[in-house]
């Protein structure tokens, strides 16, 4: 089947847009790893990881503005029409959440380095725990992204929008988690803000890489399913406070 | 997707959360063999109607079966390669056609309940009514005055000389062309530039009262600030007339139009609101032909 970035009767038309394809791959396969090393580095207690994940943030930032400029290039000089409008649209939104997602890379990087600089004490297990599976999740949901963007496949990006409760699950249970650790041991609050903090940036990533899915869906079909689910009800949330005497409804 | 998030999954459909509405294939594209028109045909309060019209030149069958409803104050642009029919569909409007020896037009095109190719129809009045304006600036070798003033003056439409100079100046104004000319309106049309005597030639087509207005790539002959003012004057003129217009420029269809149609080897393939065309059009010949992978 013919790719939607080619068929065009200037070939070069095809090229840029093919140039475009592979420069946001090249920068997702970086974000990726950034990811990838943050979450090793938390478990490893690996410094030199966080320091290398620090040092190559500047080189997706890099590859954003260069995709950018490829953008608006190609808006100027071909005047895209159709899918070609929907490709460069989908490729332009997909550029800002790679970086974004590199951006909570390298803020998870920072928090694990301030974590181990300043607590005497390491994590417990335990409180690592969610940290390690929502890691995971995120990771594979990213991963999972990008083979998306790489072939262009509208029937898994379809899937992957429709699995939105699952990163939203994760995060709440993980909260709720967290929450009882510091009830049942105050010791624990220093390390629970921390990890408070990186879970939230997983959670981010995870939405970041859902978006992508769907920037795929209005690639390959023309509709845009962003915010096509039900808005959660607010009461679902861990946070939710009915009254002076609650603690949250969930809690 | 791992055993872990397969559980997660079925825990979040018992949990009552809505599947996203959308569906890949509720939008999937019209596969090239199929030529039957998708899109909005009807609308409306149509200004003219068309149904079944298809036109024979000799032996050669230029436009089949095409249905198409033109509306009231809408810009319709009609787009499509070289001899895909679009300027002999929209010759058709008023009756061009029968200037062509054996051209055929079969099929019905009513206006204001009348069918304009009955034989009683007049075609002077009608043309009057649905003018054309061409892709050369064609003024007469007149003054200026004189190229507005010839139609209403044939057709009786000023009983004296200050109506006439009335009709004159207010053809002008709505063409853009007033403040330009209005100090040498005795000098020859032939002598402006090609901008504007392509709003002299709009000019003349208003100066008739007409309702519909045919524009056959009425910019093709110009440089892009004349097609700027041209393009101006288009939406203008929307307020008051119904304008057909037929351009190979695809960004001009999408600037001026409401609606635009897609012609292809004599099909009316589709036509909707330009917007939805030019995003997400339906049919994979009209994808094809505006991204530049045909033709």
């Amino acid at each position: 089947m013919q790719q939607p970035t080619e068929g065009h009767t200037v070939i070069r038309y095809d090229g840029e847009l093919n140039r475009l394809h592979l420069m946001m791959l090249e920068m997702g396969s970086l974000v990726l790893d950034q990811v990838h090393t943050s979450l090793k580095a938390l478990k490893t207690e690996d410094l030199v990881a966080t320091r290398l994940v620090l040092d190559r943030e500047h080189k997706v930032d890099e590859l954003e503005i260069r995709a950018d400029d490829e953008i608006v290039s190609l808006i100027a000089r071909r005047g895209p029409v159709a899918r070609d409008l929907r490709v460069i649209m989908a490729f332009s939104k997909s550029i800002t959440d790679l970086e974004r997602i590199g951006d909570e890379a390298a803020r998870i990087a920072r928090i694990i380095e301030e974590m181990y600089e300043t607590e005497r004490s390491h994590p417990s297990g335990q409180l690592m725990r969610d940290v390690h599976s929502m890691g995971t999740l995120v990771t594979n949901m990213l991963r999972r992204a990008l083979g998306i963007i790489d072939g262009l496949d509208a029937d898994d990006a379809v899937e992957m929008a429709r699995e939105q409760g699952i990163l939203d699950a994760e995060f709440r249970s993980s909260m709720r988690r967290l929450t009882t650790f510091v009830l049942e041991d105050a010791r624990n609050v220093g390390h629970a803000i921390y990890i408070t903090l990186i879970i939230k940036a997983l959670e981010r990533i995870g939405d970041h890489s859902r978006n992508l899915a769907e920037y795929v869906v209005y690639l390959m079909s023309g509709e845009d399913i962003r915010h096509s689910l039900n808005t959660p009800d607010p009461t679902d949330s861990p946070y939710y406070n009915d009254g002076p005497d609650s603690q949250g409804k969930q809690m | 997707m791992d055993t872990i998030e397969k559980s997660k999954v079925d825990e979040i459909e018992d949990t009552g959360v809505k599947e996203p509405v959308f569906m890949p294939e509720d939008s999937a594209t019209i596969d090239r063999e199929n030529r039957a028109t998708v899109g909005e045909v009807f609308v409306d309060n149509p200004r003219m109607s068309c149904r079944d019209v298809n036109v024979h030149y000799g032996e050669n069958h230029a436009i089949h079966d095409v249905n198409l409803d033109i509306g009231c104050n809408e810009v319709i642009a009609m787009i499509g390669p070289s001899g895909c029919g679009k300027s002999t569909f929209l010759r058709c409007l008023n009756r061009m056609n029968d200037t062509i020896e054996g051209c055929k037009v079969s099929g019905s095109i009513i206006m204001d309940g009348e069918e304009i190719n009955s034989k009683k129809i007049d075609v002077v009045p009608l043309r009057a009514q649905v003018s054309m304006v061409f892709q050369k600036p064609n003024p007469f070798p007149k003054s200026i005055y004189e190229n507005v003033a010839f139609g209403p003056r044939i057709h009786g439409l000023a009983n004296n000389k200050v109506e006439l100079d009335e009709i004159v100046v207010t053809s002008l104004e709505k063409a853009g062309l007033w403040n330009e000319v209005k100090d040498r309106l005795d000098k020859p049309g032939t002598g402006l530039s090609g901008g504007q005597q392509q709003r002299l030639c709009i000019a003349r087509t208003i100066a008739v009262g007409p309702e519909v207005i045919l524009m056959d790539e009425p910019c093709s002959a110009l440089d892009p600030i004349a097609t700027a003012r041209i393009e101006d004057l288009i939406d203008e003129l929307r307020t008051q007339f119904t304008i057909c217009i037929v351009t190979h420029s695809m960004q001009q269809a999408a600037r001026v139009s409401q609606r635009t149609a897609y012609f292809h080897l004599g099909d009316l393939i589709e036509v909707g609101d330009t917007t939805k065309i030019f995003t997400n059009p339906k049919h994979q010949l009209t994808e094809d032909y505006i991204t530049g992978r045909f033709g």
